[in-house]
């Protein structure tokens, strides 16, 4: 691998850069490999760099139906948090976000990882609540939660005029998560994909996973692409959104519904928000992008959907529900949307586990699994190298459900 | 936006209702008689077809009924009875 540094550049400016070597080789399409992941998005690439770089396995080929990192790591809003509620998603979420402070050296690729606090704009009492009940469980685990007043609020947000004391939902209390970041989405694909490069993993676009293949023995034999049949001894999953259209063909039923969450960029403008705003009372949070862009994010399309355009109800009322905190908004242009399909699990808690088939592994029921894209990858690695589940990913096996011992999330999304 | 029929007030759009997840298999005649793996699966797994779905929506902001459709989770038209296509 070509390592990137100030020098580097100087040397292949100096040759006119026409001596750069692409990220990652396009090797031809071997018919067996040692393990085979489904989906080119951040878990999958993440997965495929630990299982290298910590494992030692490095006889794995990523399979991509689209383009690489075209999926939900393209189709998010790069916030980064570890502000949840319960003893099993805290700890897990503290990794990601020490992962993530080091991920622009470890993998020699700039991420453009900025560090910025999540401010919550709390707006009713049951909120505040919820909110400070979270504050004391995170304490336990090392992550960040502090309540702030509402002059402070409005001092460090001067773009929020809205909700004052005579609107119908007044701005009654602020929580600051110094945890939080923004990086760049892409590079986070991009440097995990030349990353596993390096270790020799293979990468292949445009090779869509039609169905799995299962042995005379019950263990997973492999998958049938669009490019013909590729064997494996082990084949995990990280395909947001279509996991069970997967496992269903080998009539493997698991506790998934997919849904559509929207996103929106405005017009840039000039710096305006310098921390990542999240307003859960109304169902909306945003953040400015380093070209000035506001990223704004909503509620879901409330029924299943594997669509990723967005509906315009949905759109509405995330804007009007904005326009109430930020009326001066009402002015700025709106540039693109998107939406992605992700799935929620019965408990909305994300699932890493084995399955009924041996040598078959899923990480699904991501909800704002961007976030969770190094620590997923670094124990979904584990498990598939293993075949057991990594301590932090214990409490999300699919055995929880078995039990009817159910891991239920208030911080799974930030708008609700 | 959705527009579903309501049985009172004809066709309306989806904002008028609350989405009420997916209709819910029938209870088994007795659980007891069922293996665990098929009691949990009664539970907690819902379909989550690329294709129809049986959900349920609430009329709230209208007459307050609720009305049980069929949509296509891709191109999220809503089927008849009969499964025809109505845009």
């Amino acid at each position: 691998m070509q390592r990137y540094s100030v020098f580097s550049l100087a040397r292949n400016a100096l040759t006119h850069h026409r001596d750069w070597q692409p990220a990652w080789r396009s090797p031809p399409l071997k018919d067996a490999y040692d393990v085979v992941i489904v989906g080119a998005g951040g878990h999958g690439l993440a997965a495929a760099y630990y299982l290298a770089k910590n494992h030692g396995i490095t006889d794995v080929a990523v399979l991509e139906k689209g383009w690489l990192g075209g999926g939900n790591v393209a189709r998010n809003t790069v916030t980064i948090r570890s502000n949840y509620m319960r003893d099993e998603s805290i700890p897990f979420y503290v990794k990601t976000v020490a992962l993530f402070d080091g991920l622009t050296k470890d993998l020699n690729y700039n991420l453009m990882y900025s560090k910025r606090s999540m401010i919550d704009v709390v707006q009713t009492y049951p909120k505040l609540r919820e909110i400070k009940r979270r504050m004391l469980h995170m304490d336990l685990y090392g992550s960040t939660y502090e309540p702030i007043t509402v002059s402070e609020l409005r001092q460090r947000i001067p773009a929020l005029t809205g909700g004052g004391t005579d609107s119908r939902l007044p701005i009654i209390a602020g929580m600051v998560h110094t945890d939080a970041a923004v990086c760049r989405h892409d590079a986070v694909a991009w440097g995990y994909a030349r990353g596993a490069d390096a270790y020799g993993v293979e990468m292949h676009q445009n090779t869509a996973v039609k169905s799995l293949l299962r042995g005379s023995d019950g263990r997973i034999a492999g998958v049938e692409t669009n490019r013909g049949t590729v064997k494996a001894r082990k084949v995990a999953l990280a395909v947001s959104g279509h996991t069970t259209s997967l496992t269903e063909t080998l009539g493997l039923r698991l506790p998934l519904k997919t849904f559509n969450l929207t996103a929106f960029v405005s017009e840039p403008v000039k710096p305006l928000i310098d921390v990542v705003v999240n307003c859960p009372d109304i169902g909306v949070y945003l953040s400015q992008s380093d070209r000035g862009e506001l990223v704004i994010g909503g509620a879901p399309d409330p029924g299943q959907s594997f669509r990723r355009d967005i509906k315009q109800n949905v759109f509405e009322d995330a804007v009007a529900a904005m326009l109430e905190l930020f009326p001066a908004f009402k002015r700025l242009k709106l540039m693109r949307q998107w939406g992605g399909s992700l799935e929620i699990a019965h408990d909305a808690t994300p699932i890493v586990s084995r399955t009924a088939v041996p040598g078959l592994y899923i990480t699904a029921g991501w909800w704002g699994g961007f976030k969770a894209i190094p620590a997923g990858g670094f124990t979904l690695a584990h498990l598939v190298a293993k075949d057991e589940a990594h301590p932090l990913t214990e409490p999300f096996s699919l055995e929880r459900f078995r039990h009817l011992d159910f891991v239920l999330e208030s911080g799974t999304t930030t708008a609700r | 936006m959705l527009k579903i029929t309501c049985p009172f007030c004809g066709p309306r759009n989806e904002s008028e209702f609350v989405h009420g997840g997916p209709e819910k298999p029938r209870r088994p005649e007795d659980p007891a008689a069922l293996s665990d793996t098929d009691w949990i699966d009664h539970l907690t797994v819902p379909d989550n077809p690329m294709g129809p779905v049986r959900e349920k929506w609430w009329h709230l902001r209208g007459c307050g009924q609720w009305v049980t459709i069929t949509r296509d989770t891709v191109s999220h038209d809503i089927l008849d009875e009969d499964g025809h296509d109505r845009r």
